[in-house]
């Protein structure tokens, strides 16, 4: 746990991830999770803090707890975490009144609400409140953490980032071309949405309806497997014919991109 | 009442009174022409050409009277016979009441005369008989008070029978009402059929109780729904919690038992999401995402979106639509009720391989029309109304997987939008048509480009 305890600690592109290969090797033995982070909970409920404070230590993150929208309110202005969870209903200042105020302050932190409230509309007013995400409770864990996580990187400059590398897959964001090992492989214009989102989180763990908002920009439970058809149509074209499999299935989760290592 | 009472008895009151004033007016008049005459005659004639005059006209029949007496008050000509001593002294206008023969012998009248003394003590008396009008006055007198007595009472029993019906219907209200209150839905107001402004509002009262017992019983149904659907799986996960804690078996036997709970979780959760956005979508709060949409593109995207699924499944699924189909809609939910139309052709539009599902978008002008249309075994006539309902699954065995709300939702969602969700045989197979209208402040044509 070399950089943990190091603010801010280094940001990377996905280029620079691939090339300290060995970096994220030291940083994490069995999570994938590459990044430590500091998480503020805004949440009243102390045993749902208390699980998360946990489960979010297991995952190599370091989180924060207040009470009630004040407290959090406080302790976000300062704007020394990467990431905040915000419950919508807080006793003392609601959840969006916790958010209005921070971006009215000034404070670009990104936000992941959580709510009961799951409705199309109830998630609308949410990100208009200055919301980065959305999760509708009761959630699973590894939903949270895989948006908590992306959450970070789309907090991290992306400077005009127009190729994603992961080991030797390239993708070009501008020529909307992609060759793996110097092999162009043709990509339907869906393929290439999906495979530019994954490649953008390399490394981390997108879940299925993560993959639903953001490529097919849709907001419901699909029923069947649909997601996971597309992950294999993808899959026979980016890995079939390589050694090394870069498409990962993480089980119960979802998918993530990112060069296997022994 | 009271105010109608005076009022009344105001207009007759003047009544009676010009009547009188116009009856006194005239007979002044007469007899101020009679005493003008005979005033005449007798600064031409002096009292014998008066007397004359008096005699002759005491010959004709009528109300006049007169009487010419001298000195000693006895009578010279005239037709009245007398007068009272006590009279006699006075002049000017007097009333006094005199006999007159009549068919059942003489009988007493009034008069009105004016008396003149003359040079030498001579007297002449000129008047009317007033009896007639007197009579007259008596019975527009009694008139009047039998008229107002008359009208209070009618006026004071009708106001009463009146209030006391109105009174008693309000009541009615009242007494229904607190019948409901007490929880007996089945109440109404009684309607008794006048079309007055207390029935239209007891009509409106009891369409307003029918709504509310609807969904009463709409909410009552889902309820009971809920509590098979959701206490079943629940059950099931606290049976399977429980044998695994009493098994023993180990460290991995624990953990496929967790898996197994966490399972059966999601699928609760699935379920009860479902239901919430159903109930809400049917209470009609969830409508803020209305924006124009193009049917065709959606269709394409979520046709693209199962396409692998159904591939793996061995079915082709198409999408077909010309140009723009516009409409206003929530997009998410249009997107997911063409889903949960998929969904259900792929799960049971099957029928082996081969099979084809196609789903089209038309614009009817009056409305959109996306149809999905499959191959399958179809669903029965008899079926196609309580498909629709929550949980309502045709599979007996309920062997594959789906909660049952995937039609209601897609009902849900057409009602949301003024539309509807119509099941037709596709010979064979099922063609679901979600025909969603185009609002009227919407210009059709603009959907039709």
């Amino acid at each position: 746990m070399a950089i943990q305890a190091v603010p801010p600690y280094p940001r990377m592109t996905p280029q620079t991830h691939i090339h300290a290969g060995q970096f994220v090797q030291e940083v994490h033995v069995s999570a994938l999770h590459s990044v430590p982070m500091r998480i503020l909970l805004i949440e009243d409920d102390v045993e749902t803090a208390a699980f998360l404070v946990k489960a979010l230590k297991e995952a190599g993150h370091v989180s924060h707890h207040a009470c009630d929208g004040e407290t959090g309110l406080a302790l976000a202005e300062s704007g020394a975490h990467d990431v905040l969870v915000v419950d919508r209903m807080l006793p003392k200042r609601d959840g969006l009144s916790v958010i209005a105020k921070l971006r009215a302050d000034g404070v670009q932190t990104p936000v992941l609400i959580l709510s009961a409230l799951g409705e199309v509309d109830d998630r609308v007013k949410g990100l208009r409140a200055g919301g980065d995400d959305y999760l509708t409770k009761p959630y699973a864990f590894s939903e949270l953490l895989a948006r908590i996580e992306a959450l970070a990187r789309r907090s991290a400059p992306e400077e005009a980032t127009t190729k994603y590398t992961v080991g030797d897959l390239e993708l070009d964001r501008l020529t909307h071309k992609v060759n793996r090992g110097g092999q162009p492989i043709l990509l339907q214009p869906r393929e290439f949405r999906l495979l530019e989102y994954l490649m953008k989180h390399a490394d981390q763990v997108v879940t299925r309806t993560m993959l639903l908002e953001n490529v097919w920009d849709y907001h419901f439970d699909p029923q069947t497997n649909v997601i996971d058809v597309h992950i294999s149509r993808l899959r026979a074209k980016i890995d079939k014919d390589f050694e090394a499999p870069l498409l990962h299935t993480v089980r119960g989760v979802g998918y993530s991109i990112r060069v296997e290592r022994a | 009442m009271a105010l109608f009472g005076t009022a009344a008895a105001c207009a007759i009151g003047y009544i009676y009174w010009q009547t009188n004033v116009l009856l006194n007016r005239q007979l002044e008049q007469t007899i101020e022409a009679e005493v003008q005459g005979l005033a005449e005659q007798y600064r031409a004639g002096g009292i014998s050409n008066l007397a004359r005059t008096v005699a002759n006209r005491s010959l004709s029949v009528g109300n006049s009277i007169y009487l010419v007496t001298d000195s000693d008050g006895d009578r010279i000509t005239g037709n009245l016979a007398s007068i009272s001593r006590d009279l006699w002294d006075s002049v000017g206008r007097v009333e006094f009441v005199y006999d007159r023969p009549g068919q059942n012998g003489p009988e007493s009248r009034l008069a009105l005369v004016n008396i003149f003394r003359l040079k030498g003590g001579f007297r002449l008396i000129v008047g009317r008989d007033i009896e007639d009008r007197r009579v007259f006055e008596r019975v527009v007198q009694s008139a009047f008070f039998l008229g107002l007595g008359f009208m209070a009472l009618v006026g004071l029993g009708g106001g009463w029978l009146v209030s006391r019906s109105l009174l008693l219907r309000i009541d009615a209200v009242t007494a229904t009402s607190r019948t409901i209150m007490e929880g007996d839905l089945s109440g109404r107001v009684p309607v008794v059929g006048s079309g007055d402004e207390l029935d239209r509002l007891s009509e409106n009262l009891n369409a307003m109780l029918d709504r509310i017992e609807q969904l009463m019983a709409g909410m009552r149904e889902v309820s009971d729904n809920i509590a098979h659907d959701l206490k079943t799986p629940l059950n099931r996960l606290r049976n399977s919690a429980e044998a695994a804690l009493r098994e023993h078996g180990g460290a991995k036997s624990y953990r496929a038992a967790l898996e197994l709970t966490i399972e059966e979780a999601d699928d609760l959760i699935k379920t009860f999401n479902g239901l919430l956005s159903i109930a809400r979508l049917e209470a009609g709060t969830a409508s803020g995402a209305m924006e124009e949409i193009d049917v065709a593109v959606l269709i394409r995207d979520v046709v693209e979106l199962y396409e692998p699924a159904a591939e793996d499944m061995g079915l082709s699924l198409t999408a077909q639509a010309d140009g723009y189909v516009r409409i206003i809609a929530d997009r998410q939910l249009i997107g997911q009720a063409l889903a949960n139309l998929i969904d259900n052709a792929i799960k049971y539009g099957g029928a082996g391989a081969g099979g084809k599902i196609k789903v089209t978008a038309i614009d009817t002008d009056v409305a959109v029309e996306i149809t999905v249309a499959d191959l399958g075994s179809g669903i029965p006539n008899k079926d196609r109304e309580r498909v629709l309902n929550r949980f309502v699954r045709l599979e007996e065995s309920r062997s594959r997987p789906g909660s049952g709300l995937g039609l209601s939702l897609v009902a849900a969602v057409a009602r949301l939008h003024g539309g509807e969700v119509r099941l037709d045989d596709n010979k064979p197979g099922l063609k679901a048509v979600l025909s969603l209208p185009h609002k009227s402040n919407h210009n059709s044509g603009a959907g039709t480009q």
